[in-house]
């Protein structure tokens, strides 16, 4: 049999806050978090500007033994699952810690630490590594940091797909639960990018705007880089229902396609098989989506052939359909972008206000859709897309349902 | 293409798409070698290396054809940009 699954916590860390409080504050206030990088040398790149945590002090979080064991990407990890879990209000009994799924998403893991240790070895000589590099690096530290926070034992498990990595995470979690797997599960990702060997990567790709983030806006330069971590706890509704739990949204549908294209360029044609393919899974007509939360990054190709991609999808709808990418306020957190997002979304649908598309100057002819630019707008929308697709052009768009 | 700085950039540009450099001419642009958005990049970056100069993002932009190579690396070698240029190189 397939249950109904909703979304009963949420948690989020990333540029905008620390809480899911403050980054609905800042994204209803279309408030961005991108300023000058503190996290790595800005003086030796090119951009300058990146949406880091701010004021982080993981002693607030956890022990000295247990930051000494958790780079920054599981912290994050954890930190939201934290939020997440207390904000379902879930108690975890011995039956149901066997009965709860954690998926989460990265796309690379403990890089800092990795940096750290590189450093170490070559350029200062020592020939020692430490002993402690190989677990905080692992794709999978948050996932089983949060399996022991909570004594959840059931299924495990971490996903990488680089940009999509958390919307595949959320979606493989989801249909865990509409499937019976389990009764309760965890999705989302975490991502910690501010080291210099990564960014010096990315430099060289040419894909960094110098100043800001401006999805679908002519003058767009390029993407931000940002970090954080976000969590979904989600649940059957029957599960939700017996123990009283307040109910943020329904996930519906999930849709996953590859571009077989190129490794950086994007296709359309698969963001669009995505788009379709999570509707279908839901059951939901073009005409019923009101929002969708794009992938909107901020370079050239990315947001004409999203733009492209939806018109394809929605046809005449795509006109009356809004349309943002909140990336412009918290950047772009590469394997946790979906779970911010995703967040983000539930939030949109249950509190009836659409956030923008922040630092929006110019209408571009290639993105004409309505991107809800700089002002955050009060709708009630009954359905609305989540979309992620990554280098390497592999694709995961969820579908919500606002819950009422 | 016969001063020795064109045909060191031409020869880098073969030798990072892996084609003989007798296919490149001087007004062959990328999209005619199959140089796409990626592989420009990554030949600005064996430039970079070749020449010790810092090609910035904005004039990489507009380098499109081999003839843009030759021009924008020439102008940054002869400026003595020796790994610091910070201004646009007006590479057309």
């Amino acid at each position: 049999m397939r249950h109904r699954v909703v979304v009963t916590g949420l948690g989020v860390i990333c540029a905008l806050g620390h809480n899911r409080k403050c980054f609905w504050d800042s994204l209803r206030a279309g408030r961005s978090g991108i300023e000058p990088i503190e996290g790595a040398d800005r003086t030796q790149l090119r951009f300058q500007n990146g949406g880091e945590v701010r004021n982080f002090d993981p002693l607030q979080y956890f022990d000295q033994r247990e930051i000494d064991l958790l780079d920054r990407f599981a912290q994050f990890g954890a930190i939201s699952a934290r939020e997440a879990v207390a904000d379902a209000g879930l108690e975890f009994t011995p039956e149901l810690r066997e009965r709860t799924a954690i998926v989460t998403g990265s796309c690379v893991g403990g890089q800092g630490t990795e940096d750290e240790g590189f450093v170490s070895l070559y350029r200062r000589n020592n020939p020692r590594g430490n002993p402690l590099t190989i677990p905080r690096v692992m794709n999978n530290a948050g996932a089983s940091r949060i399996s022991q926070e909570f004594g959840i034992v059931g299924p495990a498990w971490t996903v990488s797909t680089a940009c999509s990595s958390s919307n595949h995470a959320i979606g493989q979690a989801f249909r865990m639960v509409r499937d019976g797997d389990v009764d309760v599960a965890l999705g989302g990702g975490s991502e910690a990018i501010f080291s210099m060997g990564f960014l010096k990567s990315w430099e060289a790709m040419r894909v960094v705007s110098p100043d800001t983030c401006r999805p679908f806006s002519k003058d767009r330069r390029g993407l931000i880089l940002g970090e954080g971590g976000a969590c979904l706890v989600m649940e059957s509704l029957e599960n939700a229902q017996t123990r009283g739990a307040r109910i943020h949204a329904e996930i519906v549908g999930f849709g996953m396609s590859a571009d077989a294209h190129h490794i950086t360029q994007p296709l359309s044609e698969g963001a669009a098989r995505a788009m379709r393919l999570a509707m279908a899974d839901g059951d939901v007509q073009p005409e019923q989506v009101g929002y969708i939360n794009a992938h909107g990054t901020g370079t050239t190709a990315n947001d004409s052939t999203e733009t492209a991609a939806i018109r394809a999808v929605f046809g005449k709808h795509a006109d009356r359909l809004a349309v943002s990418s909140t990336k412009s306020m918290h950047g772009h957190a590469l394997g946790a972008a979906g779970a911010i997002e995703a967040v983000a979304t539930v939030l949109a649908l249950e509190c009836g206000t659409l956030p923008p598309t922040a630092n929006y100057n110019e209408p571009d002819p290639a993105c004409d859709l309505d991107v809800v630019p700089n002002q955050a707008r009060v709708a009630q929308v009954e359905f609305a897309l989540s979309n992620s697709f990554a280098f390497g052009g592999l694709n995961a768009v969820i579908a919500i349902k606002r819950w009422i | 293409m016969s001063d020795e700085l064109t045909q060191r950039i031409v020869k880098v540009i073969a030798d990072t798409q892996h084609i003989p450099v007798e296919t490149l001419k001087l007004d062959s642009t990328f999209a005619e070698l199959n140089i796409d958005s990626l592989d420009g990049i990554n030949v600005l970056f064996a430039l970079e290396n070749e020449f010790n100069i810092n090609i910035p993002d904005e004039a990489a932009k507009e380098i499109r054809s081999v003839r843009d190579a030759v021009e924008g690396v020439t102008r940054l070698v002869e400026g003595g940009a020796g790994g610091a240029s910070s201004e646009p190189a007006h590479a057309s």
